[in-house]
């Protein structure tokens, strides 16, 4: 695969606070790539560099070779969706679809040919003639992709924009996305903070926050192998704890000696030990490694969420085992299942369920949709 | 059950608080209307006839100047010369007024406070003196020429042309014409600005295809509000024209303090259906466009 765009070293500040910090990255032909992370990251700022809307203060943009940063955006052979899809009120849903084509002057049948051709793939076909303003949200989000692919663009950028559609649609619309980038064989720059979206549909996620890149990799490296305890715990569910390299394939936590499957640690280093909450078995006290009080049960469909308490730790375990509140269970945790990372500035602050609550992370996520307005 | 009947309070609430300005819109501008239309359609004993409306179509008086003497028809003249006036103004109103007020739309909020604070303090003050101020300014020994002078440029003769005429009503009616604009651009979402440029558009392409039909509605006001007073002014015309270009506005008020209402009247209605039969073609183009 070859290098299309690469960003390097490309810093960024407003007002002397520092939104980009030292970001390189680099991003592959036909790639889906997903840059995640909490509001205030940097990955809708990456994104702008990219488009051309805002310029890097430090680094390189890089696109086909050749440096881009003195390029305005409608020279850039980038186009970009928005998060509130920013569709013409003025033109009718053809016209929406045909602007970029009218801008190089293509002929009346050329224009006609592949706006047709657009609206079909959205599943938009005789809707030329309405006004955008009374589209659905899913159907000017299709507005929106088609008006962005019309121009057969190299790139796409797609600024969360399933964050204004309701759940299912926005299933539907992942695979469909999917599925589009694989048809027009191009590159998606997709930005989001919902982490299932950027598993589920990413070929490579970048895991950013506050202005740095944590961690780099396809969605299975990054759930699996989590570099520090900021990406364990953005990605998923993770049971987060303090622990020892013993020595090579042998970590003590929780006041017990684990085989794991980890090594090149230093000799009794301190790390951060991640065991996610589908890979504990819950077994008969007297057969368990760690021993702990069930302190509550959630209900959610396929399975149980249950928080147990382990010498004063709240670990999280998902079961499909029903086990009553305050029952005395063993745990079992195989060597796979223990992922040990180096420490870092985030240990500590992540990965205790001593406070955890369904109803508070959704608030958060709310407030945080609101910030990014 | 009880939804509803709070729903129905709501609603008598809401018609109670418009039965004022409806009384109000009834008795200051309703009635006055009728009485415009029953004074043009009477003569001075009351009794019915179109005389005052022909009057206006017909009437003529022989001017002469360097061209010779020459009868014309003395309305259809003034109200053309009105109308030329007024449509000059508002194209310079709108032509630096267009780029101005897009330019205000963008400038940082304090900034565009400002601005628009400055665009809006003459008119807090009186017209009339606003006028004799561009009266002292444009005299033949006026500020204007005297800075002529000091540059060394000579001097000009202004005041009492129709240049002069025009100088005080875009100085007058500038801000009416900015502030729709405005109001419009800057309600205006950035991203489709930005989506526009993303789509392929230059500098130019945005404000033809994104900008410009988008603030429609903020030109038409703007037109309006602008044309609207200027083609019906006439005190401008009397201290800044040196009263040689009788215009329609003075017809009107020198009819009606020679105590002639029902011809004032008349002169009044016919500029209010040209007015209004102009506004509604605009109108039906502005919406025509933003359909298509």
């Amino acid at each position: 695969m070859d290098k299309l765009i690469e960003l390097k070293n490309v810093s960024k500040s407003y007002d002397g606070k520092k939104v980009l910090d030292n970001i390189n990255l680099y991003i592959n032909d036909n790639e889906f790539l997903t840059l995640l992370g909490p509001s205030g990251c940097g990955k809708t700022t990456t994104l702008r560099i990219i488009a051309g809307f805002e310029t890097a203060d430090e680094g390189d943009v890089i696109f086909m070779g050749r440096d881009i940063q003195d390029l305005p955006p409608h020279k850039r052979n980038v186009n970009t969706i928005f998060q509130r899809y920013a569709l013409f009120p003025h033109l009718n849903v053809f016209e929406n679809v045909a602007f970029p084509l009218r801008e190089k002057k293509v002929g009346r049948q050329e224009i006609r040919e592949r706006v047709d051709e657009m609206l079909k793939m959205v599943a938009l076909t005789g809707f030329e003639k309405r006004s955008v303003t009374s589209l659905s949200g899913g159907q000017q989000q299709r507005v929106a992709i088609a008006r962005a692919l019309v121009g057969r663009p190299k790139v796409l950028l797609l600024d969360e924009p399933l964050a204004a559609l309701d759940l299912k649609l926005r299933k539907d619309m992942q695979q469909e996305l999917k599925n589009i980038q694989k048809a027009m064989g191009i590159t998606f720059i997709f930005v989001t903070h919902d982490q299932e979206e950027a598993l589920s549909m990413s070929d490579t996620v970048v895991v950013m926050s506050e202005g740095q890149i944590q961690q780099i990799g396809t969605p299975m490296d990054i759930y699996n192998e989590p570099k520090n305890a900021f990406v364990a715990d953005f990605i998923g569910e993770s049971n987060i704890v303090d622990g020892i390299m013993l020595r090579d394939r042998l970590v003590r936590f929780s006041g017990h000696d684990f085989e794991c499957v980890d090594f090149g640690f230093e000799e009794r280093e301190p790390v951060d030990v991640v065991v996610r909450p589908e890979d504990v078995d819950i077994v008969p006290v007297d057969k368990g490694m760690l021993e702990g009080v069930v302190t509550s049960v959630t209900f959610l469909g396929v399975h149980y969420e249950i928080i147990v308490d382990i010498n004063g730790f709240k670990w999280m375990i998902q079961t499909t085992d029903f086990e009553p509140v305050g029952s005395h269970i063993g745990l079992f945790i195989e060597p796979e299942a223990i992922h040990i990372m180096h420490k870092s500035e985030y240990s500590g602050m992540f990965g205790d369920y001593s406070s955890f609550s369904n109803e508070l992370d959704e608030l958060s996520d709310a407030e945080l949709n609101a910030e990014e307005e | 059950m009880n939804l509803k009947r709070s729903n129905r309070n709501l609603a008598l609430i809401r018609r109670l608080a418009l039965t004022p300005y409806s009384f109000w819109a009834v008795l200051f501008i309703l009635v006055p209307l009728i009485f415009v239309a029953y004074y043009a359609f009477t003569d001075s004993a009351f009794h019915f006839t179109t005389e005052n409306i022909l009057r206006f179509f017909k009437a003529t008086s022989e001017i002469s100047d360097e061209n010779g003497t020459r009868m014309v028809h003395t309305y259809l003249l003034i109200f053309g010369r009105s109308l030329k006036l007024a449509v000059i103004s508002t194209i310079i109103c709108l032509v630096f007024g267009y780029p101005f007020a897009y330019l205000i739309s963008r400038a940082s909020p304090k900034t565009q406070g400002i601005l628009i604070t400055l665009i809006m303090i003459p008119m807090w003050m009186n017209f009339l003196i606003r006028t004799y101020a561009w009266m002292t300014i444009l005299q033949d020994t006026g500020i204007f020429n005297g800075l002529l002078g000091m540059l060394g440029l000579g001097k000009i003769h202004i005041i009492g042309t129709e240049s002069a005429v025009v100088i005080g009503m875009v100085y007058d009616y500038f801000p009416y014409m900015i502030l729709p604009i405005y109001s419009v651009m800057a309600k205006m979402d950035i991203k489709l600005i930005e989506a526009a440029h993303d789509l392929g558009c230059n500098g130019i392409g945005v404000l033809r295809r994104v900008i410009w039909p988008l603030s429609l509605p903020g030109v038409i006001s703007g037109i309006t509000m602008v044309l609207i007073p200027s083609i019906s002014t006439f005190y401008i015309s009397q201290k800044l024209g040196n009263g040689k270009f009788y215009l329609i506005g003075d017809a009107i008020e020198s009819q009606y303090t020679a105590n002639n209402l029902h011809f004032a009247a008349a002169i009044a209605f016919i500029l209010m259906v040209i007015l209004l039969i102009c506004m509604a073609v605009m109108q039906r183009a502005a919406n025509k466009r933003a359909t298509a």
